[in-house]
């Protein structure tokens, strides 16, 4: 397992364009990169509510991405902790926690990492409160993961498992573009009263700066946000993928003459169908993009309820354009991945259909 | 002559010295654990006669064996257990009969693992944390869950705490601190560890117990659960009804070692091994279980050795893979009639009172 590799900028397949609306609380604001900000919406939570606990592998020493630095000796060492490298029991103890009033975050230091936990988080944290008829439940239960490609991640270190777990009732899956939706959209999913899975691009950990605002906020989950206004095209993404979008929205405006709307999703599940099919419905045009690959990624289900909802405004057919149908590669990552171009020679396509 | 021997002499003194110094100054420095050298290559292997013993109190007869070792319970506490061990009985026989005739979808008995039940949650507190599997019913019938609360769930209708959601036998009860059941095996095992590191924070004094059969150990959240309770100090019983069988697979198709038990010593942790078909030996060693993790904020084994003497489930017929000897074995030494005699002994419960009570608590199942 790497950590904390500097990410060469030569292996980075996208710009960062930095939040510039206006933050979503006012008051001093200090430039921090992710890491910072996931760090700062842990530390909130934690200084607020004495039941919080953040533990996993490697996070008492600060953790291998540093988003928990510092807060052992803040906080001590009973609410911030290392566990044994065993996932299911990661997710399981945090499901006992969280049942037993305890507000757990739960860390899993690799996405890839998270599969043996599956049954503990789909059979078990998404089925709790349903299946006690809401004797029991596991609400305070917020699972982070570092996830999606790094440049040199390969097959274990790349992956976006989001679509896994949008097929499981019960569950939140949020994924934030960079620190300031990072610190927001954590503090909703700790504060939420459902478990969530919080994935967090680790390629934007320490390439993703922002002026973060330095008092605690939070931003709704459930909710996409439009980040760049169009009316031909709009283009669907999240995490990292948002990046790649808002520069192709500016290589259509240049070279085609293309407005194209960019849509950050945030929360994949409950996804927000009328912020995108009301882009849609006015665009008539829509390119889904993300990462993991094509068959039953998440774009199959936003393109299956765009088609549904927005038939009569529909041009031309939803178009995916994501990672390939086969395991992460090494060498092969700047073709695997779906890049400006391949997202630009879609717009093309679906403009001139 | 004289020299030569006071020189010889000297170099075993000084080899004495050397390999003693070798002992205790040359200790290996590896991280990883506390020992010492050896130069004898030799394979570590457990053997049989090493195998952790059973408790017991009672004999087969249902004698106290040592008096010393009688918990001092009242006669109130006594006869409420019985009446628990029974009502449980007679739950089964209906419910079972029920399922049989098409009434309930499903069903799983409990007989032979009542004392291994009652007698473990009889020596926790009230208010102390239980994740169960599915043959635990008796822990709900001793805490004091009402027949229809049972029956409710079972048929999943309208006044189901649960709200009909899961399979029969799937319960669960918020006021009794019993943690709705599930059926993926084991994965309470883990939860229970995460409870109890909760409790343990929030000094509220109470423990968890949590338990599992001897097929649900093999599962990759049994080694999670007792690692993390063990590294995390964890108050939380892990109690074991190695009853022998998990479906139709034998205990020598399930594991290699000694039990369940000897798994502790490997976590760090204590274990007991006790008769679970002797009540009294059950609340001795989950009584004694709990003190020690409440005063040590540290996990335990509890291995009820038992027998499960009914069917795995209303899905399955149990003589296709057991001899009818073997089960018929088992039903005359039932931990209910055991636990009667020495109710008997001690003028505690009579031939009339059984009766009388069996005719009720029929009634009182049957109408409910």
């Amino acid at each position: 397992m790497f950590a904390r590799h500097a990410v060469s900028a030569r292996a980075i397949h996208f710009v960062y364009q930095p939040d510039t609306a206006k933050p979503p609380v006012s008051g001093e604001t200090s430039k921090q990169n992710m890491f910072m900000a996931i760090n700062s919406a842990i530390h909130s939570a934690l200084e607020k509510d004495d039941s919080a606990i953040i533990f996993g592998e490697d996070v008492a020493f600060g953790g291998v991405f540093r988003c928990t630095l510092g807060l052992k000796d803040k906080f001590g060492a009973d609410r911030v902790f290392n566990t044994p490298l065993c996932e299911q029991g990661i997710a399981g103890f945090g499901i006992g926690a969280a049942a037993a009033g305890a507000t757990a975050i739960a860390e899993m230091q690799f996405a890839d990492y998270m599969f043996p936990a599956f049954d503990q988080i789909v059979n078990e944290a998404a089925k709790y409160r349903y299946r006690s008829g809401g004797l029991f439940e596991c609400g305070k239960l917020t699972i982070r993961s570092p996830c999606s490609a790094v440049g040199h991640g390969a097959v274990y270190h790349s992956q976006s498992p989001e679509a896994y777990f949008a097929h499981t009732p019960g569950l939140k899956v949020v994924v934030p573009r960079g620190p300031i939706a990072a610190k927001g959209l954590l503090l909703s999913c700790i504060r939420d009263p459902d478990p969530c899975i919080f994935l967090e691009p680790k390629v934007l950990y320490r390439t993703a700066e922002e002026m973060v605002p330095k008092t605690e906020y939070t931003i709704p989950l459930g909710k996409a946000q439009v980040l760049a206004p169009g009316n031909q095209v709009t283009l669907i993404g999240w995490g990292t993928q948002v990046h790649v979008l808002l520069e192709v929205a500016k290589m259509a405006k240049e070279q085609l003459k293309v407005s194209c709307e960019v849509i950050d999703l945030q929360t994949i599940l409950p996804w927000d169908k009328d912020t995108v099919c009301q882009s849609v419905k006015k665009t008539g045009r829509v390119i889904v993009a993300h990462e993991a690959p094509l068959t039953c990624g998440f774009g199959a289900e936003l393109a299956a309820t765009i088609q549904q909802e927005c038939f009569l405004n529909l041009e031309a057919p939803v178009t995916r354009v994501t990672g390939f149908d086969t395991p992460f590669p090494h060498i092969f990552e700047p073709f695997y991945l779906p890049t400006k171009w391949r997202c630009l020679e879609a717009v093309k396509k679906i403009v001139n259909f | 002559m004289a020299a030569f021997y006071s020189k010889a002499l000297n170099l075993n003194a000084f080899r004495a010295v050397q390999s003693h110094l070798r002992l205790f100054c040359d200790a290996p420095k590896f991280p990883g654990a506390k020992t010492t050298w050896t130069q004898t290559l030799k394979i570590s292997e457990a053997k049989p006669e090493d195998n952790l013993p059973v408790y017991r109190v009672l004999d087969k007869q249902g004698v106290v064996i040592d008096s010393s070792h009688e918990p001092k319970l009242s006669s109130e506490v006594l006869r409420k257990m019985y009446k628990s061990m029974t009502l449980l009985n007679q739950m089964d026989n209906i419910l079972y009969e029920s399922q049989r005739q098409g009434r309930i979808s499903f069903y799983m008995t409990n007989y032979g693992e009542e004392a291994a039940q009652i007698g473990s949650i009889a020596a926790l507190n009230n208010d102390d944390l239980v994740f169960a599997q599915y043959r635990e019913a008796g822990v709900l019938v001793y805490r004091g869950a009402s027949i229809d609360f049972f029956m409710n769930q079972c048929y999943g209708n309208n006044l189901d705490v649960g709200r009909g959601k899961q399979m029969p036998v799937h319960y669960g009860n918020k006021d009794l601190h019993f943690v709705t059941l599930s059926s993926p095996l084991t994965t309470q095992l883990p939860q229970a560890s995460g409870a109890a590191y909760a409790f343990k924070r929030a000094k509220n004094g109470k423990v968890v117990i949590t338990y599992f059969g001897d097929g649900a150990a093999s599962e990759g959240d049994f080694h999670a659960a007792l690692n993390f309770a063990a590294t995390l100090e964890c108050p939380v019983i892990f109690f074991c009804r190695n009853n022998g069988y998990a479906i139709s697979t034998p205990t020598n198709e399930q594991y290699r070692g000694d039990g369940i038990a000897s798994r502790a010593p490997g976590y760090g942790m204590g274990a007991i091994r006790c008769d679970g078909n002797d009540l009294l030996a059950v609340y001795n060693t989950v009584k004694l279980a709990r003190k020690y993790c409440s005063e040590n904020n540290k996990p335990i084994i509890v291995e009820a050795m038992t027998y499960r003497v009914g069917h795995h489930s209303t899905s399955d017929d149990s003589t296709a893979y057991r001899p009818k000897e073997e089960i018929s074995m088992w039903s005359t030494e039932s931990p209910v009639g055991k636990f009667r005699r020495y109710l008997e002994t001690k003028g505690l419960w009579s031939e009339e009172e059984e009766k009388s009570w069996a005719k009720d608590v029929r009634k009182q199942v049957q109408t409910s």
